[in-house]
């Protein structure tokens, strides 16, 4: 299959980039990993005039730990993810995120950065970023500007992201030393998008108790979703084996499923119950440590 | 027509230089351009495997990224692993472990062993079936597979200490 014929371009630093984005407008797409935009060019499903390559600009590949936060460059490799010690040790809801994204051939290309510029709501970022409460850096002709990521998300394959702008940056704050999450997938094979996945967050306070609960919902509706209900029914209170339960069914009822081939409603619905339960139950444990 | 690209592409060691369409994909670079057919089209949807080849030592499926974005850079393709006309371990494996049947999946499989036997040479069965997990085989069922990635990684660490 080949996709309709583009223009490509080159830019070899962010302002060039966006010069070149601010010039093309709507006509033009930007190029991280391809793994999103490339089978979609095939199927011309999408048909670009043209394509801005930001896969040589440099300083957009890092994973470090800067003022209270982790920062994760847009164009860190789902590979750098998997293999980072920084992120098994600190952040095992990323590195349990990206083992489970894929295949080792499409996790080499493929950006964390293009993962949640896609909008997809069946990829596996959104959910644990919307866990995280991360924030997204866009720089676009202004300078840079923060978009919370309960913000981002938008509709189905839109985010809050200008044509013009670049996702640069993933920011997640470090606050609470006794943090834990979990990321749970059901798939029908290894390296399928979700039958439903659930991201679990939880950070203790000294007595214990849940200072913040985040949890983010994977392919259960038309874009990622944040499940407050269940988040509030968490805060503030010791965790329990009732308290786990009655977040659970919340998040369940979050859930806004349609039934495909993946599954009936019915299932997807019972599967976010059972995933929050287990992740909950993985987060504490990590939280504990 | 838009505008062709010159690129430049290193393939198992020989350097590649073609005007290209930037739509061109790389596993037609591969195949029509330099004439390295051994890289297969399996899927054509990113999803076989059957086309993967390493970019910068790492695999990558050639269907699923285009020429101009692996101009630069070093591609190895299975008909790079022999050397002097003598298999490479990998091969040797396939070979006697029986690891394959009709062989489509096959160059797409080597190449993903290959990278994983640099990164890992002493790899668990769970760590071998991982590392292929994105490798389709509608033939052996894969056992045999895993057999003749353990051997080579067996005859690798033998050549090593030899
Ligand atoms: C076989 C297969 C299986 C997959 N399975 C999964 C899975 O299980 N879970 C999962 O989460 N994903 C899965 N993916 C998708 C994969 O993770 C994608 O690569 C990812 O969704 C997009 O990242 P990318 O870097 O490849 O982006 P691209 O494909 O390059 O881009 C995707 C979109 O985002 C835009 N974009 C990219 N980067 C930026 C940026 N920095 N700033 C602004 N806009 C940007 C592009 O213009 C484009 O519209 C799979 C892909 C394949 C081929
Ligand atoms: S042909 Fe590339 S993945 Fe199947
Ligand atoms: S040997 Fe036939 S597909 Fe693998």
């Amino acid at each position: 299959m080949i996709p309709a014929s583009f223009e490509y371009l080159r830019p070899g630093s962010l302002n060039e980039a966006i010069a070149m984005l601010s010039e093309h407008g709507d006509e033009a797409k930007i190029l991280s990993g391809g793994q999103s935009l490339i089978p979609m060019m095939k199927f011309r499903l999408s048909r670009p005039a043209c394509l801005i390559d930001i896969n040589r600009i440099p300083n957009l590949d890092y994973i470090k730990e800067e003022d209270g936060y982790l920062k994760i460059g847009g164009l860190t490799r789902e590979t750098a993810l998997e293999h980072s010690d920084l992120i098994r040790s600190r952040f095992p809801i990323l590195h349990d995120t990206s083992f489970v994204i894929a295949d080792v051939q499409v996790r080499n290309l493929a950006t964390v950065g293009g993962n949640l510029a896609h909008g997809d709501p069946a990829n596996d970022h959104p959910a644990t970023m919307l866990a995280l409460d991360a924030e997204i850096v866009a720089t676009g002709p202004q300078g840079e500007r923060i978009i919370p990521i309960k913000d981002f998300f938008v509709a189905i394959f839109t985010t809050a992201l200008r044509p013009e702008e670049i996702l640069t940056e993933i920011r997640i704050p470090m606050n609470g030393s006794r943090r834990g999450g979990a990321y749970l997938k059901v798939e029908r094979k290894v390296g399928d998008y979700a039958t439903a996945g659930v991201a679990v967050q939880v950070t203790l306070n000294d007595r214990g108790d849940v200072q913040r609960a985040g949890i983010g919902l994977t392919n259960v509706g038309p874009t990622p979703i944040k499940a407050t209900g269940a988040e509030g029914a968490l805060a503030g209170k010791q965790l329990t084996d009732e308290g786990i339960a009655e977040a659970a069914r919340r998040a369940s009822e979050e859930a806004q499923p349609s039934s495909d081939l993946r599954g009936p409603a019915e299932y997807k619905t019972a599967l976010v119950q059972e995933l929050t339960r287990r992740a909950l139950y993985r987060a504490w444990e990590r939280a504990k440590k | 027509m838009p505008s062709t690209r010159r690129v430049s592409i290193q393939i198992n060691g020989e350097k590649i230089s073609a005007e290209v369409e930037p739509r061109l994909l790389l596993v037609h670079f591969i195949r029509e351009t330099a004439g390295l057919t051994g890289t297969h089209i399996g899927c054509d949807t990113s999803s076989c495997g059957a086309c993967t080849v390493l970019l910068d030592g790492r695999p990558v499926k050639s269907c699923t990224l285009f020429a101009v974005q692996a101009d630069g850079g070093e591609i190895s393709t299975v008909e790079g692993l022999n050397r002097n006309g003598q298999m490479h371990p990998i091969q040797e494996g396939f070979h006697l472990e029986h690891g394959l049947q009709c062989g489509f999946c096959t160059p797409g499989m080597m190449m993903s062993a290959r990278a994983l036997l640099e990164r890992n040479p002493h790899p668990d069965e769970q760590e071998i079936r991982w590392a292929i997990a994105g490798n389709l085989c509608r033939c052996t069922g894969y056992q045999n597979i895993i057999k003749a990635i353990q051997y080579a990684s067996k005859k690798m660490a033998e050549g090593v200490s030899a």
